[in-house]
């Protein structure tokens, strides 16, 4: 019988959310790593058991855990992530050059199919890979040595790479998406990137159109459609129909095109969901409603979806990494809030329930569909 | 054997409970004693000093003997009771954060 199991993680440790396919009853172990920042928890597709997380702390750090037996023990793997060369630098916030600096890792993205290849996107932004089960780093020096790398400048929560998309039918082609740099795909394996930001338009830098400085939050795929891609940037919800060579905005109507995450349809690739929060200065939903938005055809034309959603005085907001999809016959869809609750839609967004509450600000959550 | 008290994240990470006793040979500095610390703990890599740059991590300080070592060179000689054992180095967290 398929199951499934949520990956959280939160300001102050990890959880595991388990369930039968039902989706109904939940059981919540942890926190694991109390006290530390779970940035993210990961789960290669090729070995269910093989789970990784991004630990990090002020105080002490980045860590990284492994664990091989499906999130029950956890080891720390390698956490020397070394710059290539001379780091060189970035724009800062001030607009002055500033050397890149290792802060933490926001994302990993274990390989479709090596367990023990996983891509890791950190800040200060740039993109790392194992391929000995996180023992050992290396960067892949072409994305940051892009001609356009010295011109990247941090959103306010950092210049992190936040997103990895790995190709499922060309090994050779991936994306990824930094704040506030953009979008960026590589066609060799990561050795040289090319800047995906056509379409783009963003009124908060002094060219709204310009190759670079575009804070995308969020880039999703379906599996089935891999030149098919949909973003949540800052503002305005976009669309791809060629492997990000040019985008269209879909934001349609949407009550506010701001929001962070992103996701698509298990088995619709033409359904897609988005969770808008009401602006930059105000981030928590419009109205205090807590409201997912579904698109059945591609964007533009969304509904809400509020069935066991608060409708009233919610104030949480979600982040970029906080939304999920299983792929069991009805899709699950799953998000968390920095309210510390997990909401689960059993049926692709029809109903929502909180399958667990009262954690610590969730950062991001991920889903396994086990059989 | 040297005796080296760690904040409590970094007990958890090692997996100890109180003090971590090491042996140090040679002169017993902060970068030998952090030395040992990491060669027994390798998990601990990273987290009391940067990996690269072998600086000390900011919400990181070095006590001992009442006295604040944070800011002395990493090869300046412990205090003698610290390195016969008779008084620990403590690695302290910044009481900071929410």
């Amino acid at each position: 019988m398929s199951s499934a199991r949520v990956l959280v993680g939160t300001r102050k440790g990890a959880f595991v959310l388990t369930s039968d396919g039902k989706r109904k009853k939940w059981d919540v172990s942890g926190p694991h790593f109390a006290g530390w920042e779970i940035y993210h928890v990961a789960a290669s597709p090729a070995d269910p058991d093989r789970l990784y997380a991004s630990q990090s702390s002020g105080w002490f750090g980045q860590v990284i855990q492994r664990s091989n037996d499906g999130g029950k023990s956890w080891a720390p793997v390698g956490n020397k992530f070394t710059y290539d060369g001379v780091p060189g630098t970035h724009q800062w916030y001030d607009g002055t050059a500033h050397p890149w600096e290792f802060k933490r890792v926001w994302h990993l993205e274990p390989s479709l199919t090596d367990p023990d290849t996983v891509y890791a996107g950190v800040e200060d932004a740039a993109l790392f890979r194992s391929s000995d089960g996180g023992q050992n780093w290396e960067e892949l020096s072409g994305l940051r040595q892009h001609g356009s790398g010295p011109r990247w400048q941090p959103g306010a929560g950092g210049m992190c790479l936040h997103t990895i998309i790995l190709d499922p039918v060309n090994p050779n082609r991936m994306y990824i998406a930094i704040s506030a740099a953009g979008a960026f795909r590589t066609d060799d394996g990561g050795k040289s990137w090319l800047p995906i930001n056509q379409g783009l338009k963003s009124q908060y830098i002094p060219d709204p159109n310009a190759e670079v400085g575009h804070c995308v939050h969020k880039i999703a795929m379906h599996p089935s459609r891999p030149d098919v891609l949909f973003m949540q940037k800052h503002w305005d919800v976009m669309r791809s129909d060629n492997a990000g060579d040019l985008w269209h905005e879909v934001s349609g109507n949407l009550p506010t095109d701001f929001g962070f995450v992103v996701d698509v349809h298990a088995h619709e690739p033409e359904t897609v969901y988005v969770l808008p929060i009401k602006s930059d200065s105000e981030h928590y939903p419009p109205d205090g409603k807590l409201r997912v938005y579904r698109s059945r055809s591609g964007g533009n034309e969304w509904e809400a979806l509020t069935k066991g959603l608060p409708q009233e005085n919610c104030y949480v907001n979600v982040l970029r990494d906080a939304m999920a999809v299983d792929s069991l016959d009805t899709c699950g869809v799953y998000f968390g809030t920095t309210g510390g609750q997990v909401y689960a839609s059993s049926d692709a967004g029809d109903s929502w329930e909180a399958i667990v509450r009262d954690l610590p600000a969730v950062l991001s959550v991920e889903v396994q569909t086990l059989s | 054997m040297i005796r080296v008290v760690l904040p409590h994240h970094l007990r958890t990470l090692a997996q100890v409970g109180g003090e971590v006793q090491l042996q140090v040979d040679g002169e017993a500095t902060p970068r030998a004693v952090l030395d040992a610390l990491e060669a027994r703990y390798p998990m601990l890599r990273g987290t009391i000093r940067d990996q690269v740059t072998q600086q000390r991590r900011a919400f990181l300080r070095f006590f001992a003997c009442q006295e604040d070592l944070s800011h002395e060179p990493v090869d300046v000689v412990l205090p003698r009771a610290v390195a016969s054992g008779e008084e620990p180095l403590m690695i302290v967290g910044a009481i900071a954060g929410g």
